[in-house]
């Protein structure tokens, strides 16, 4: 662990919502950190919370019935409740985002190029030629073909990768320390889904910047994070490196989705499993463990207290929120012999 | 975009003859009784109801009888058996008033209605919003030559502040030319501004919460620049249509009522006029006049819609 | 804006727990729509407004037998009334006619021709809301006709339809009215065998229905075209369900919502264009009143009897206000983007 302070210093945020159907806890006590040049991958189910998380460090959630409490530390500045021009100086030019649908996230109506001159001339406020020329160097760093000529395209006229492309030049404009990427991949083919995934982790080592990727696939963790913190029902219940994660999950959703993708260095099975059950309504969770009703290993003490943060004794990065003792864990973990996954066995104890 | 232009322009000329042909069907086939009868005026006599039997070609069959109306409508051959003058000129004299007041009431309701429409999207949800959209509400539902009638009586012959209806020449003399045409654009404007504000004030909604704009927050642009070069064009762009459409209604229709009601002698009121005497000629070459003019400018602004929106004109 | 912790803490508490109590458990779009209707309590009062009119005018000849003891269309110019102790003329001998006496008699005053203008407002009244919802009726029904034929058959059936709407709607409303009216005012209409006299209340209801045509039929023949892509469509027909059956049973239910906001905005403009034409000699013919001819007689004498004219264009203002934000209320309530407000 490195003494210089975070670049990033989430403590206990919490975004509820105020809907006809009750109040919406989206985000329920999340903390995490993030260093410099540190690449974390946020994962969870749709509804997990991730996106909101992400999107209020930026204030980008401006819903009226939207209520915010906890802390979000960024060099010094506090994000969480500040001012607009605060915000809006940290917006772009500190902190970037890459959002997932490129097609509507992109302004129809202006050329491409323009939208990145836009960001270039708020933050910076260059003249036109200067801008535009940063703005085809970029394009053309993102391996947009034939960037000059290009750059005064629409939006529509261009592949769905490319427009992603032009997302990730546009959040690089202005050389932000962070990079949020909220499901960049997601819109996209699979085939393209690699190129962007490559494209930003060469951006990570060329700039320094620190990457916070959200995500529901547990591929594109691999392929690219440094630390992962897995996000149920609002809540981080798993937090810690890839490895860790990948090798050593501490809590049962981490069993459930790794038990669930394809693995090649594992026997192909004939049925994938899934995590029975579904997502708890985010107005109306149950008590406790946020996950007990899915959960086969639950016992009396989940249903009673929401489980506290317990970081493994050797490995301090490494935290998650479940009851059980770290033996049993590892014990309960393998429905196979070296297979990761979730489900009852016999003779478990309640 | 020439293709397009081209296209456009076959498609406006095709519905040009569609409803030419409506607007004959309408005048002569379709109600019941005999049309010269219709057209010959008060108590009018046996000889005089032949002549025009004769003269629009009533006796023989619907196709001569269709093309002899459009001659005699295009070549300014139409006279009011009422009034005895020729409808082109009384049209042609009319145009400039009628003209002055749609043209001036377009700009006034589009930039009332895009500040009303603009502040009451950004003030959603809270008293200027509500009160905004109560005052445009009742704009809709006035009846615009009630309106017009009171601000005329009230406004300009009780309290005298305005004058009293009437026209002035804007060659003659501007100022007082605009002066006269200030409750009349007025009065006219009001319906307009309570829909158009309340489309706009939607379309922002709508458009605020939209991925670019998002995207053109999270670039830390002020919230001024997202509002006028994100949110505002955009929004702006499905009203423009709507915008030529309602300018060519006004200028066909709308305008009649104010003319009538400001006394402002235009084309409206000498089709209000016509219409008081049931005197058939005006009303048919007006009908028609005011359709085509909307036809074209329906084939303009959809032109205009695809050069703002640079996704039509590339399919 | 939007990052104010607990300022709105104490409203946002006891919000919770009056969701809570009201919890919603699978309540269908209909139910839903229903109660946030009557929680907007401005729109149930411009919604029972519009209700008192109707029945008020319904009752016009209540209030001409039993109040004013006189009909719509007698004339009183040579008549006196008493108005506090005072015996008035009717009719002034100048002409002028007598304004609102707020009692039994020519409660709201007399016309140029002695003419009570209460009783005259009353069944004006009821043959202007006869006209409107009637008009907005058949146009109804005939867009929703046009609109799923066009929209569910496609091709030629769609071409037709679309091309008879575009032409339609290339005619001014007023203009296409006026044109209609003046057509069809001395001869009436033949259909068939049935001929409608040119006085006939029918003549403005079925212009006015025309009219409306194309900016109904269009949005249903919209709506119509994206609905049929949707899966519960082809899974109907992969069942084996017939145009028609699928047209009653999946389209129309999905098209209620959208027909019933037209319908009101229909109703009132239906309204607002009976007014105009029958202001401008139109509509309605004289003797038999509307809101519009009053209106249109009123603005004649409006120097000397402004009453005359304020009256009936106050009462279309009143009404066609309260079917608009009654409408109002409806499409918020149905529109299932509606905003939360945290103030009921």
């Amino acid at each position: 662990m490195s003494a210089e302070p975070p670049l990033l210093d989430v403590k206990g945020l919490r975004v509820s919502f105020a809907t006809e159907g009750g109040i919406v806890r989206a985000v329920d006590g999340v903390s995490f950190t993030l260093a410099a040049g540190d690449v974390l991958a946020v994962v969870g189910e749709s509804g997990s919370g991730k996106s909101v998380t992400v999107m209020t460090l930026m204030g980008l959630t401006r819903s009226p019935n939207a209520r915010f409490e906890g802390k979000a530390h960024y060099r010094g500045t506090e994000l969480i409740g500040a001012p607009e021009d605060v915000l809006r100086r940290v917006r772009g030019a500190e902190i970037a985002m890459i959002f997932q649908d490129p097609m509507t996230s992109l302004n129809p109506v202006q050329r491409i190029a323009s939208q990145i001159i836009e960001q270039i001339q708020e933050h910076e406020g260059l003249p036109d030629r200067q801008a535009r020329a940063r703005a085809v160097e970029l394009l053309e760093r993102v391996g947009l073909p034939r960037a000059e000529e290009r750059a005064d395209d629409y939006p529509f006229e261009l592949s769905g990768g490319m427009r992603q492309r032009v997302m990730i030049a546009l959040a690089l404009s202005c050389n932000p320390s962070v990079l949020i990427a909220d499901e960049p991949t997601t819109a996209l083919d699979v085939t393209i889904q690699a190129q962007i995934l490559q494209g930003i982790r060469e951006l990570r080592d060329d700039t320094g910047a620190a990457v916070i990727i959200v995500t529901h696939d547990l591929g594109v963790v691999a392929e690219i994070a440094d630390r992962i913190a897995v996000m149920y029902a609002g809540r981080v219940v798993e937090e810690g490196t890839v490895d860790q994660i990948f090798h050593d999950p501490q809590h049962p959703y981490t069993w459930g989705l790794l038990g669930s993708i394809t693995r090649v260095d594992r026997p192909r099975l004939k049925r994938l499993p899934a995590i029975a059950g579904l997502p708890p309504s985010l107005a109306d969770r149950p008590r406790g463990c946020h996950f007990r009703p899915r959960c086969p290993h639950e016992f009396a003490q989940c249903t009673t207290v929401p489980p506290l943060e317990a970081r493994l004794p050797d490995q301090p990065e490494h935290r998650d929120r479940c009851w059980l003792a770290p033996a049993e864990k590892r014990g309960r973990r393998e429905v196979a012999p070296g297979e990761i996954g979730l489900e009852a066995k016999e003779g478990a104890t309640a | 975009m020439a293709r397009f232009v081209v296209r456009r322009l076959f498609q406006m000329v095709l519905v040009m003859f569609a409803v030419s042909i409506l607007t004959f069907l309408i005048f002569n086939v379709i109600p019941n009784g005999d049309p010269a009868e219709r057209m010959a005026g008060r108590q009018p006599t046996e000889v005089q109801i032949e002549a025009i039997r004769e003269e629009w070609g009533f006796d023989e069959n619907i196709v001569v009888q269709y093309v002899t109306t459009m001659r005699k409508v295009f070549t300014g051959d139409l006279q009011s058996y009422f009034t005895q003058l020729p409808v082109g000129e009384e049209i042609l004299r009319g145009l400039p008033r009628t003209l002055s007041l749609a043209i001036g009431a377009a700009l006034l309701w589009m930039l009332v209605a895009t500040c009303f429409g603009l502040y009451s999207a950004m003030k959603a949800g809270k008293f200027a919003d509500r009160f905004l959209t109560i005052i445009a509400l009742i704009g809709i539902s006035m009846p615009v030559f009630w309106i017009g009638a009171l601000m005329n009586y009230y406004l300009g012959f009780k309290a005298g502040i305005f004058p009293n209806g009437g026209y002035v020449e804007l060659t003659r003399d501007p100022i007082d030319w605009a002066y006269h045409l200030i409750l009349p654009w007025t009065a006219l404007a009001i319906l307009f501004i309570g829909f158009y504000s309340r489309l706009l004030r939607s379309n922002v909604l709508d458009t605020i919460n939209e991925d670019y704009v998002r995207t053109a927050r999270a670039k830390g642009l002020s919230e001024r620049r997202i509002m006028v070069r994100h949110v505002l064009r955009n929004s702006m762009i499905p009203i423009v249509t709507l915008w030529g459409l309602d300018f060519g209604a006004v200028l066909g229709g709308g305008a009649i009522l104010t003319e009538t009601v400001f006394d402002l002698q235009g084309v409206g009121q000498y089709t209000a006029d016509s219409i008081g005497l049931l005197d058939v000629p005006p009303v048919l070459a007006v009908t028609l006049l005011a359709a085509f003019f909307i036809v074209f400018l329906n084939a303009v602004v959809d032109i205009a819609y695809a050069y703002l929106d640079p996704r039509i004109r590339l399919q | 804006m939007g990052t104010e912790p607990a300022s709105t803490g104490q409203a946002f508490e006891a919000f919770e727990e009056e969701a809570k109590r009201e919890r919603v458990h699978g309540v269908g779009p209909w139910r839903l729509g229903l109660r946030r209707l009557r929680r907007n309590r401005v729109a149930l009062f411009f919604g029972f407004l519009f209700v008192l009119l109707v029945v008020l005018c319904l009752a016009a000849p209540l209030w001409a037998n039993q109040v004013a003891g006189t009909g719509p269309n007698e004339n009183h110019l040579t008549d006196t009334v008493v108005v506090d102790g005072e015996e008035k003329n009717v009719v002034a001998l100048d002409g002028v006619p007598i304004g609102p006496t707020w009692q039994g008699e020519f409660f709201l005053g007399a016309d140029r021709n002695g003419r009570d203008v209460m009783v005259r407002l009353l069944y004006g009244g009821r043959n202007s809301l006869l006209i409107g919802v009637t008009a907005a009726l058949i146009t109804t029904v005939l867009s929703i006709v046009l609109g799923l034929l066009a929209g569910f058959f496609r091709g030629w059936t769609d071409t037709a339809i679309r091309a008879l709407l575009d032409v339609l709607w290339s005619f001014p409303v007023v203009i296409l009215g006026v044109a209609l009216g003046v057509a069809l005012a001395t001869g009436g209409l033949r259909l068939g065998p049935i001929t409608i006299g040119g006085d006939s209340i029918l003549i403005p209801i079925l212009v006015i229905a025309l009219v409306f045509i194309p900016y109904m039929a269009r949005p249903v023949r919209g709506q119509v075209l994206s609905l049929r892509e949707k899966e519960f469509v082809e899974a109907a027909r992969a069942q084996g369900a017939g145009p028609l059956r699928i047209m009653f049973s999946e389209v129309l239910p999905n098209l209620a919502s959208t027909i019933l906001v037209f319908f009101t905005l229909l109703i009132a403009n239906a309204i607002l264009l009976e007014a105009a034409l029958s202001f401008l000699g139109a509509g309605v013919r004289p003797p038999n009143p509307s809101w519009g001819t009053m209106i249109d007689e009123g603005v004649e004498r409006i120097a000397t009897a402004p009453h005359l004219t304020v009256v009936p264009g106050a009462m279309l203002l009143v009404t066609v206000l309260s079917i608009n934000v009654f409408g109002d209320g409806v499409r918020d309530a149905l529109d299932p983007r509606a905003k939360v407000r945290l103030e009921h």
